[in-house]
């Protein structure tokens, strides 16, 4: 078959929602966004288990020390499967990893805030958690099989995150006067962060274009955050948080939350590398990266050892 | 039960269920620093483990008391002097080498220990010891891979490795002391001759170092403590970390 | 330059009796690790009772270019079904 042809093909799939898989041609452009964007989702699963890490020490009983020390190690997972599938389509771990620390490849810029109290593990859960949900269901039905395969695996495993992280909140709500101040703070200082997760708004967001014609992206921005406010809100109230948006009312024409402005400058800042957290993110990565180099290097001398005695 | 045994029981328990509870808390600290992602993945395992031990272990230790505390009242409001961990569990996680040996020469004594253990008259400790016996097996198998990887690595894993197992090795006879409680113990038949674990420890731990190519350490001086209370400064540390939130809001519930 | 070490493909067999199907990918240096690092990310929520690890390199697969020839033949096979064939009314149950 030609080349032309192939791409037709590819084409085809797309319009047929078949799902493409690695080694069907595809166009250059297809495979770089895509590689673009799983890694940078598998940045964030890996970044994300510090700021959670941050607490594991200090869990404030044994039933959620291991809760939170398996919801972290499950983040782990997720990064490796999606590192896996990003693999299929021709780079390596290494410059994955390499990217990240040259600043080449991103990560979400929710990890970049600072846990600062118990319930902030809550709000990560709750808020950061919900809304990585709405987003990696839609994912599911995009167009590259080892991605949908992967979130798939993550959907159902991350099941259990938002709940334990839900649960957290609304204890902390009902208990005493300092417990319910610490929870509010938390709603406080995540709300907006969370919304910014989504993305720019429609009109904004400058790699729209080409992953909705592909198939990769299926549901818009704004779409999505527009879920999300919805599903959470409710919940908010249920155990007494108030929403930090004093613009925040429902709609009843679009039967969806009408929400004030975000400050996008402060996302602006934030993916810059001035969030409170930037540095110390990515030194820690790079630190133990280095630390374990040594462990890595063992482990493929002794491969070679072993495959000369055999 | 007689008050002497019941005393000798519970501070068995506590043992078993510090030792537990240190180790997961030590092995937590790995989250996010593992030389590769999927150690970290199989770290957090070892350390859900253990924490889960820990759960069950101070839960039937916290029955023993007159007025029965909870397993959390048990992990997070007892001060230094009233935990009875070895003294290898609480020391900190060093690097990669220095954690491997540690986990080696616990889960060797853990995966010994627990066999005899589900053999006990008590037959509460014999159900816990069933489950705990397959765990520090894999804790063993995991910990004796990395020995022999390292061991036969490059020089710098080597000597990492070599310096870990001889530091560490002055914390080891501590766990077979046989303290009036152990004792008492075993003349019913509830916990075991820990001489009789020693020879097979000593055995299992010879056979990886001989695999890994290393040479049981010289003798030196051996620290003891534990069994009446007495730490490293470590402990103090670990505890202030853990505890935190439960003595800062002693009055929450989480 | 580092290395992640080796890529494995995981196959888990969910009971004893049922299928291997494959799971997803470990990075590994040797037999030993990879077996355990995939008992580790794949059979955390009791998913497991048998695992096979392969090196992904070992694996030899079919070419996309090659699906029409390769499979298409079989398409209009249909006398390999049991539903093609008629069975004489009131016979019973083959």
């Amino acid at each position: 078959m030609k080349l032309a042809e192939l791409e037709t093909n590819f084409e085809r799939k797309i319009q047929a929602e078949e799902k493409i898989e690695p080694r069907d041609t595809m166009p250059e452009a297809y495979r770089l966004h895509l590689i673009r964007q799983i890694s940078q989702h598998a940045h964030s699963e890996v970044i994300g288990m510090q700021p959670e890490g941050n607490w594991v020490s200090r869990a404030p009983s044994l039933r959620a020390k291991q809760i939170l020390l398996a919801k972290i190690q499950d983040e782990g997972g997720h990064g490796l499967y999606l590192y896996s599938a990003a693999e299929t389509l021709g780079i390596s771990r290494d410059e994955m990893i390499r990217q990240l620390h040259e600043g080449k490849a991103k990560y979400s810029n929710i990890f970049n805030y600072p846990t600062l109290t118990w319930a902030d593990i809550g709000a990560i859960g709750w808020l950061v958690d919900g809304a990585a949900i709405v987003n990696q269901v839609a994912l599911q039905r995009t167009s590259f099989g080892p991605y949908s395969r992967a979130m798939f695996r993550i959907c159902k495993e991350e099941s259990f995150h938002q709940r334990q992280g839900y649960e957290i909140m609304a204890t902390m709500m009902k208990g005493t006067a300092e417990q319910k101040e610490m929870a509010q703070d938390a709603m406080n200082r995540w709300w907006w962060p969370s919304l910014m997760m989504f993305g720019p708004h429609d009109g904004d967001s400058p790699h729209s274009g080409d992953a909705f014609k592909w198939k990769i992206k299926r549901k818009s921005n704004d779409e999505l955050r527009q879920k999300f406010i919805d599903k959470t809100v409710q919940q908010a109230y249920v155990i007494g948080l108030a929403i930090p948006d004093p613009l925040l009312k429902w709609n009843e024409e679009k039967q969806g939350y009408d929400h004030g402005p975000i400050d996008w400058s402060e996302f602006k800042r934030v993916i810059s590398g001035n969030g409170p957290c930037n540095r110390q993110r990515m030194e820690h990565h790079k630190h133990w990266h280095e630390e374990g180099r040594w462990v890595r290097e063992a482990a493929e001398a002794y491969k070679t050892r072993i495959s000369t005695l055999n | 039960m007689n008050m002497e045994l019941k005393e000798a029981l519970q501070k068995f328990l506590l043992r078993l269920g510090d030792n537990a509870l240190i180790q997961g808390q030590r092995l937590c600290e790995w989250c996010s620093r593992a030389p590769m992602l999927e150690e970290d993945i199989a770290l957090s395992n070892l350390a859900l483990d253990h924490i889960g031990r820990a759960q069950v272990l101070l839960d039937y230790a916290g029955q023993t008391y007159g007025a029965a505390k909870s397993a959390d009242e048990l992990a997070f409001r007892r001060s230094e002097r009233q935990y009875y961990n070895f003294l290898m569990a609480e020391m900190p996680i060093g690097n990669f080498a220095y954690t491997i040996a540690k986990q080696l020469y616990l889960s060797a004594y853990e995966e010994l220990l627990y066999e005899v253990l589900s053999q006990s008259t008590d037959t509460n400790l014999s159900a816990i010891s069933l489950k705990a016996i397959k765990e520090a097996r894999y804790h063993f198998s995991h910990a004796a891979d990395w020995c022999v990887r390292l061991g036969l690595g490059t020089p710098e894993s080597h000597d990492k490795l070599a310096d870990a197992i001889n530091e560490l090795w002055a914390y080891t006879d501590e766990f077979f002391e046989m303290s009036d409680c152990d004792l008492l113990l075993l003349q019913h038949g509830i916990a075991p001759d820990q001489e009789v674990i020693k020879k097979h420890w000593l055995d299992k731990i010879g056979k990886v170092f001989m695999r890994a190519g290393f040479t049981m350490p010289s003798e030196v001086y051996q620290h003891h403590g534990s069994r009446q209370g007495i730490h490293t400064e470590h402990l103090g540390h670990l505890l202030c970390e853990m505890q935190f939130l439960q003595r800062a809001h002693p009055e929450a519930s989480w | 330059m580092d290395t992640q070490l080796d890529l494995w493909e995981v196959f888990v067999q969910g009971k004893s009796g049922g299928q291997f199907m494959h799971a997803g990918s470990v990075h590994a240096s040797d037999k030993e690790m990879a077996l355990k690092y995939a008992r580790d990310l794949y059979t955390r929520r009791n998913e497991g009772s048998a695992i096979w690890v392969v090196l992904s390199n070992n694996i030899v697969s079919s070419a996309p270019e090659d699906a029409e020839m390769f499979f298409d033949p079989a398409n209009d096979k249909i006398y390999r079904h049991p539903t093609f064939y008629t069975m004489p009314e009131g016979a019973l149950q083959i």
